[in-house]
């Protein structure tokens, strides 16, 4: 550690910001970056920004274009990375056009600020939010956790479908939360897998109506964006690093409960080892005062014939 | 009550429900009723995950009915890896092998000295070294010493230990991959192949010596180099040389004549010491037991008279 200095956060509000974005055994919720590469059209620019709307509260998105990015080459990655780095963003969006890949989405995941994996995906027949008309009582909230519902014998078939569901749900479903506001659940995402590699997206605002059980009856409107998803190319992610992902806190504490029996006469039965007592090595507690009363009469008896012992010290205690 | 069609995959943790048996009829239908059957198929899904969901059991809070979801059932990857278990500070494992627990300390403590409450550390804290008017000297102290400063020098020795210990934690919790997560390595300066040290920082006073280093190779030395406001005059390091005027009156009162009167009084006295310290030193020895220095100067003068005439005769 010569070369490198120790550097801690001055302020409590910095410490606050590190220990954030540090690694925890209960993460926080992935947070989408949206960028755009050297080219896009005016349907890809609203898509993204769409997509933007929809995932407001944790998503950040970058404007300008960026030459540099190729995610399925291995050099153009590290802008990518860079950005997920600084802006703590573990899911990107990446929007680009081009002859050859028109209206081109990358959605990919990153593991440790590095690729893990990705799904290249073409946008057709895209319909804008403006473009539907519906009830203004009915539009979502911003941040409401949505309803996913995903159709189709694809989604279990075709490999590139599967991840691309895994990808969508990672992308819409928000943040993970234990408590939900019953009253507040007001939209849902249907994604339904029409061919081998299409998939129709859309976006749909909930209306609970009153039915005869506590159970309302839910009816779908059609409000936000819809798209035709294409799928064109996908990376899935290295074994090794698989595994190391996929690993959580709650498979390394499976441990068997050891030394415990069940017996049908005396039911449950425990096994307890006691360890060997060491009665040499123990360190002893400082219990100076016996052991200075113990020193003491020892010299007393020995040095009882010696000349001039030392008088004992009267202790009141 | 709508009945669950079976096959349904629902993940109530993600709001989610998943129709793996639906097929899509081969023909296209055209877009309008794609989208009718997808919606219609959606709120069939959608209905199907309220079911569950409202048959959870609900809490009333004061805006509504909440309710506790349970876990996600899809397994989706981390997105930074897992924390490293820390391993024990020095203090640490010293405390688990002794048994000491932790007690609860409280934030106020009475002063005996001042006979009021203060704080345990911090501004104006108990058992402060400052306060102590007098202290008592011991059979142990020695004379010279100054209680109040080995009491300073103590606590900083002290607080240096502390400082030790603690970047040696810091740097074991480094080594096991574990480092705390506000604390950041910085590298401060970058390894040179070769050589063992790393180049030092000019400090502030070396950099403002270094415009005018540089301007000694102008052509006027940097004497008449336009400076910045605020810049020093450059250091003139060395001697500064003093030169006779041009023109001056003979006498004694010449500058000529004093330079070199002070310069002959230089060298006699140098040769003084000289001589007085060889005097010195062959005073132990008798003169005639001194090796005769004469004979080789007469011997020195012969051989350079005869090489010069042996250089003149042709």
């Amino acid at each position: 550690l010569d070369m490198l200095k120790i550097r801690t956060p001055k302020s409590q509000r910095a410490k606050r910001a590190i220990e954030k974005r540090a690694p925890k055994l209960v993460e926080n919720g992935r947070k989408i970056l949206i960028l755009q590469g050297t080219k896009t059209s005016s349907t890809l620019n609203a898509i993204l920004t769409e997509i933007y709307h929809l995932k407001k509260e944790n998503a950040v998105r970058y404007t300008r274009k960026n030459e540099n990015i190729r995610p399925f080459e291995s050099g153009g990655e590290t802008s990518l990375e860079f950005f997920s780095l600084k802006t703590d963003c573990s899911l990107f969006v990446f929007g680009s056009h081009s002859k050859k890949r028109p209206n081109n989405l990358v959605i990919g995941r990153t593991y440790d600020h590095h690729i893990y994996d990705l799904v290249e995906v073409g946008v057709e027949n895209f319909k804008s939010l403006e473009s539907f008309t519906y009830d203004k009582k009915l539009a979502p909230h911003a941040g409401s956790k949505p309803f996913i519902a995903f159709i189709g014998e694809g989604f279990e078939n075709v490999e590139e479908l599967k991840h691309l569901k895994e990808m969508l749900l990672e992308l819409l479903r928000g943040e993970v939360v234990e408590n939900l506001y019953l009253a507040g659940v007001d939209h849902a995402y249907v994604c339904t897998a029409v061919s081998s590699n299409r998939v129709f997206f859309t976006h749909c605002a909930l209306r609970l109506k009153k039915s005869g059980s506590i159970v309302p009856r839910t009816e779908l409107v059609e409000v936000g964006p819809s798209m035709d998803l294409v799928v064109r190319r996908h990376r899935l992610p290295n074994d090794g690093l698989r595994k190391i992902a996929m690993k959580t806190a709650k498979d390394q504490v499976k441990k068997k409960e050891k030394n415990v029996s069940k017996d049908v006469v005396e039911g449950k039965v425990g096994k307890i080892y006691i360890p060997e007592q060491k009665v040499g090595a123990t360190t002893l507690p400082n219990r100076a005062k016996g052991v200075k009363r113990e020193r003491r009469e020892a010299k007393v008896k020995n040095s009882g014939n010696d000349s001039a012992s030392k008088k004992p010290k009267t202790n009141t205690d | 009550m709508e009945v669950e069609q079976k096959g349904l995959e629902i993940d109530l943790g993600n709001l989610m429900a998943y129709d793996p048996h639906h097929h899509f009829p081969p023909y296209l239908p055209s877009r309008e009723e794609l989208a009718q059957q997808c919606l219609q198929k959606g709120t069939e899904l959608v209905q199907a995950i309220a079911f569950d969901l409202f048959n959870l059991p609900s809490t009333e809070d004061r805006d509504g009915p909440i309710v506790t979801l349970p876990k996600p059932t899809t397994r989706l990857p981390r997105e930074k890896r897992l924390p490293e278990p820390k391993p024990l500070t020095k203090w640490e494992a010293f405390a688990k092998a002794k048994g000491i627990r932790k007690r609860k300390k409280d934030k106020l403590v009475f002063d005996e000295q001042t006979g009021t409450w203060k704080r345990r550390y911090g501004y104006d804290h108990v058992n402060d070294d400052n306060d102590v008017p007098i202290i008592d000297a011991k059979m142990t102290d020695e004379p010279g010493e100054d209680p109040f400063a080995k009491r300073k020098a103590d606590k900083k020795k002290r607080v240096e230990k502390q400082e030790k210990n603690r970047l040696q934690n810091l740097k074991n919790a480094a080594k096991m991959g574990s480092l705390p997560s506000h604390v950041q390595l910085a590298a401060t300066a970058l390894p040179i192949t070769g050589t063992q040290s790393a180049p030092t920082k000019l400090s502030k006073n070396e950099l403002q010596d270094i415009a005018g280093k540089a301007g000694t190779s102008t052509a006027s030395g940097g004497k008449f180099d336009k400076k910045l406001p605020g810049e020093k005059p450059e250091k003139h390091e060395g001697k500064y040389r003093k030169f006779l005027p041009v023109v001056e009156k003979r006498g004694a009162d010449s500058q000529e004549r004093k330079q070199t009167e002070r310069a002959v009084t230089i060298i006699n006295a140098k040769k003084e010491k000289k001589q007085s310290k060889r005097s010195e030193r062959s005073s132990s020895t008798p003169s005639k037991l001194k090796p005769n220095k004469k004979s080789h100067k007469s011997f020195k003068k012969g051989s350079s008279k005869k090489s010069s005439k042996q250089g003149k005769s042709k």
